[in-house]
């Protein structure tokens, strides 16, 4: 029982992270069509922007606050410096720019900072609460804590963004019909930017929150992306709800296969839940469309 | 209601790709009246209004509006100077509630304003008022062809472009839409560049006619006179 508890809990805390990437994967799906495969390499190199900063000997916080700026400025730089011109061309275009760009930032991260792994601090404790002599594991930490509550204000403050604010209806305007979204005075361009932008912070918070369980080094967001991904297609890749449950349902998945079956699995077990999602419900759990190409 | 303009389109040549659809069209839509653009299928009346609104770039020729160019500027710039376009296929959309759509056609409008006009536009359209929480998918033609030119009205346009707004609806709802753009004129004294292929309906309501063929103007007329032209209506417009 006590195990289960630890794996469920640890699960919950991994799949807001997963969440998180899923999300961001998501606000670009939704306003381009285009699947951002650099979302993870910016994550990474945020984060190398936020040790940097802590490492000179601001705080955490400061770091943190860095991050998220860097995530906003990242995202909106590449799409209209690298993404914008595909736009109208075929979509393979856009596939294919950002895997350049993600071989590109991780290959930037490498010159500047080396190859070996960094370890990062967590914002908070890692050590799990206790119940008597009940063990919740690390899921229970504040650490875990903050991820979780951390990515559903993002998510929560997005959708507040989206469902009340004008600029979110130019948003979602913008990305369901950019043609009525011209028609009504709307400038599409800029409501993409506002989007890849949101991404970009939204990746930074993730890459902030997993880093101090994975340490930093040019690749390592790679796996991360995947399972993110993964979270995003189980949630149907246009819904947001959609990827946060998504994402707590391929963590806490995930983290029974580590405990019960064999740590080394995680990985491909995430793989194969993404290959069974796209053969049986290609238009995953949330889908605002019956189907979906891919 | 923003005051009227008029919208002038001189020799304007457009078209897709190296295909010239429109070649030296001219037409004018003096403010306040209703100037409708007849012709058949491929006669070039959906392309003279993307042309106007900007999604289909000019070769040639001039458009301005009260004299002030609207060439070569993106197609939410042109909407920001006044020119409200409903297009053919109506616009709405679906993923969005009544309401929402509705709140589109605001966001041009300063925040003092919004509120009032949104339940002004309720008042005028109560069915748009009663289904204000449905998605827009949830409306028949008819209601989604309202709801696009109450949007389009939010806007405070200065001049209206309609595409085909009778397009695929029942007699008596294109009756009900025509009668609401007649009195979008006499009411609001709004400028209104109307295409449709429903050649009868729209020069009962027009001031002006305009009948294109194949990307040609081949009559230029007030609409009494085009619809006393038997010949002219037996050649193009079809009654």
């Amino acid at each position: 029982m006590q195990e289960f508890v630890e794996f469920t809990l640890g699960g919950i805390s991994d799949g807001m992270i997963y969440a998180a990437i899923g999300l961001s994967l998501v606000l670009i799906w939704r306003g381009t069509r285009v699947l951002n495969f650099a979302q993870g390499g910016m994550a990474m190199f945020t984060s190398y922007i936020a040790i940097i900063v802590i490492n000179a000997g601001g705080s955490y916080w400061l770091g943190f606050g860095v991050a998220l700026a860097s995530g906003l400025l990242l995202g909106a730089v590449l799409e209209r410096v690298v993404v914008r011109p595909t736009t109208g061309k075929p979509p393979f275009n856009a596939v294919i720019v950002t895997l350049g760009l993600l071989i590109l930032i991780e290959g930037v991260a490498g010159i500047i900072y080396g190859s070996k792994n960094r370890s990062f601090p967590a914002a908070y404790s890692i050590v799990g609460a206790k119940i008597g002599n009940f063990a919740l594991g690390a899921g229970s930490s504040p650490t875990a804590i903050f991820t979780a509550v951390s990515v559903l204000a993002a998510a929560g403050l997005l959708a507040l963004l989206f469902r009340f604010t004008p600029v979110g209806l130019r948003m979602r305007a913008a990305a369901f019909s950019g043609t009525v979204a011209q028609l009504m005075g709307i400038r599409v361009g800029r409501m993409t930017t506002l989007g890849w932008a949101l991404a970009g912070l939204i990746g930074a918070l993730a890459g902030m929150l997993v880093t101090p369980q994975t340490f930093l080094y040019p690749n390592s967001m790679d796996s991360i992306f995947v399972l993110g991904f993964t979270a995003a297609v189980i949630g149907g890749l246009d819904s947001p709800v959609g990827a946060i449950v998504g994402g707590l349902i391929l963590g806490v998945l995930l983290n029974y296969v580590t405990g019960y079956v064999g740590s080394n699995l995680p990985e491909l077990a995430g793989l194969a839940v993404l290959v069974l999602v796209l053969m049986f419900r290609p238009s995953g759990l949330f889908a605002s469309t019956a189907t979906r190409q891919v | 209601m923003t005051e009227a303009a008029a919208l002038a389109v001189t020799d304007v040549v457009a078209g897709y790709g190296s295909v010239a659809v429109l070649k030296r069209v001219s037409i004018t839509a003096r403010p306040g009246t209703i100037t409708a653009v007849l012709g058949a299928n491929g006669a070039g009346k959906t392309t003279l209004l993307r042309a106007i609104s900007g999604f289909v770039r000019t070769r040639g020729g001039q458009v301005t509006l009260d004299g002030v160019s609207l060439i070569k500027l993106a197609p939410d710039h042109i909407a920001r100077a006044g020119v409200a376009h409903v297009p053919e296929g109506q616009g709405v959309i679906t993923e969005l509630t009544v309401e929402e759509n509705l709140k589109l056609g605001l966001l041009l409008r300063t925040r003092a304003e919004r509120a009032a006009a949104l339940d002004d536009t309720y008042g005028k359209f109560a069915i748009l008022a009663d289904r204000r929480r449905r998605l827009a998918a949830t409306l028949s033609g008819g209601e989604r062809q309202i709801l696009v030119i109450a949007r389009a009205l939010l806007s405070a346009p200065r001049v209206l472009l309609l595409d085909e707004p009778s397009l695929g609806l029942a007699p008596r709802i294109v009756a009900q839409v025509l009668d609401l753009i007649r009195r979008l004129r006499d009411e609001a004294g709004l400028t209104v560049l109307l295409v449709e292929q429903n050649a009868r309906g729209a020069l009962s309501i027009a001031d002006h006619g305009v009948v294109l063929n194949l990307g040609k103007v081949v009559a230029d007329a007030d609409a009494a006179t085009l619809a006393a032209d038997v010949q002219l209506r037996q050649h193009y417009l079809g009654f």
